[in-house]
């Protein structure tokens, strides 16, 4: 396998978020395939290869934790355009965000996420449900083709 | 949230795996709101609350944990259903069956196998199993209740 660390996407405007989260996932030896990015147009742009990321050849994230309050374009509208578009809708998306209300929640299971976690406020809480999260998603699930790896049987 | 432990449902037709599934959770206190289910006409009973489910009035699981080869209907069939589920694939043809398929599943989590084909040992499967269900069942907010 060419790659065995598959790339997380995480996009969060809050840099002391991503900082907690980077820490998280570096502990779980995840941290040098993330990309992060602050607010939903660099996640389309990056997904969609257009903009400063025109030139992205690499494969698609394994995974995209997504904040959903942002500036510019929020997370529901990333989520919405990734999830009806036929060649975004097989990545994994998971919601983490502070947002406990319930609209938010039926609108991403309605749009099709792949899990809906709330950010827990305690440092030490938080910290330990990245790393569940990366765990997962990153390392156990087995991501769609096209995303950084592919556990292709092996060749005689 | 006003419901601390959230229901697993766990199809699956091996007893093996069932009963090393219900250990690893167990580990994690979190056997107690398992529902096993052994074939995908018993999932698709208990789900849509018909046949021997029909009195079922509590609400549905936060995920389900679907095996893909099962006898009478397969976890394929099966998987368009609204909600978060994970699936145990086996076999690298069982991953490009769901994967070719283009269906939203949650999670594709292939079943720990060594090397040699073989299943891994059961500390290698209660390894990973709670690491799985850390990173959906007890993390994850479930959509919310589904009662009809």
């Amino acid at each position: 396998m060419t790659n065995p660390l598959k790339r997380i996407l995480l996009v969060d405007d809050s840099p002391r978020d991503i900082e907690l989260a980077l820490d998280a996932l570096a502990q779980n030896s995840l941290a040098n395939e993330v990309v992060t990015l602050r607010d939903g147009v660099e996640a389309l742009d990056y997904l969609y290869r257009r903009g400063p990321f025109a030139d992205r050849t690499d494969s698609q994230p394994a995974v995209v934790l997504l904040d959903l309050k942002m500036p510019k374009v929020d997370g529901i509208e990333v989520l919405r355009q990734i999830k009806s578009d036929p060649q975004l809708k097989m990545i994994p998306v998971v919601v983490m965000t502070s947002s406990r209300e319930e609209q938010d929640l039926v609108r991403s299971y309605q749009l099709g996420v792949n899990a809906y976690i709330v950010k827990p406020v305690q440092f030490q809480e938080f910290v330990e449900a990245v790393k569940q999260v990366g765990a997962f998603w990153a390392v156990v699930n087995e991501p769609p083709p096209g995303s950084a790896r592919s556990l292709r049987p092996k060749l005689p | 949230m006003t419901n601390p432990l959230k229901r697993i449902l766990l199809v699956d037709d091996s007893p093996r795996d069932t009963e090393l599934a219900l250990d690893a959770l167990a580990q994690n206190s979190l056997a107690k709101e398992v529902v096993t289910l052994r074939d995908g006409v018993e999932a698709l009973d208990y789900l849509y609350r018909r046949g021997p489910f029909v009195d079922r009035t509590d609400s549905q699981p936060a995920v389900v944990l679907l095996d893909l080869k099962m006898p009478k209907v397969d976890g394929i069939e099966a998987l368009p259903l609204p909600g978060p589920r994970a699936v145990p694939a086996r076999s690298p043809q069982e991953r490009g069956g769901v994967l070719g398929k283009s269906l939203s599943s949650g999670a594709v989590e292939p079943e720990p196998v060594a090397a040699d084909g073989s299943r891994r040992t059961s500390r290698e499967a209660e390894r990973l199993a709670p690491t799985a269900v850390g990173g959906y069942g007890s993390l994850s907010q479930p959509p919310p209740v589904q009662t009809r």
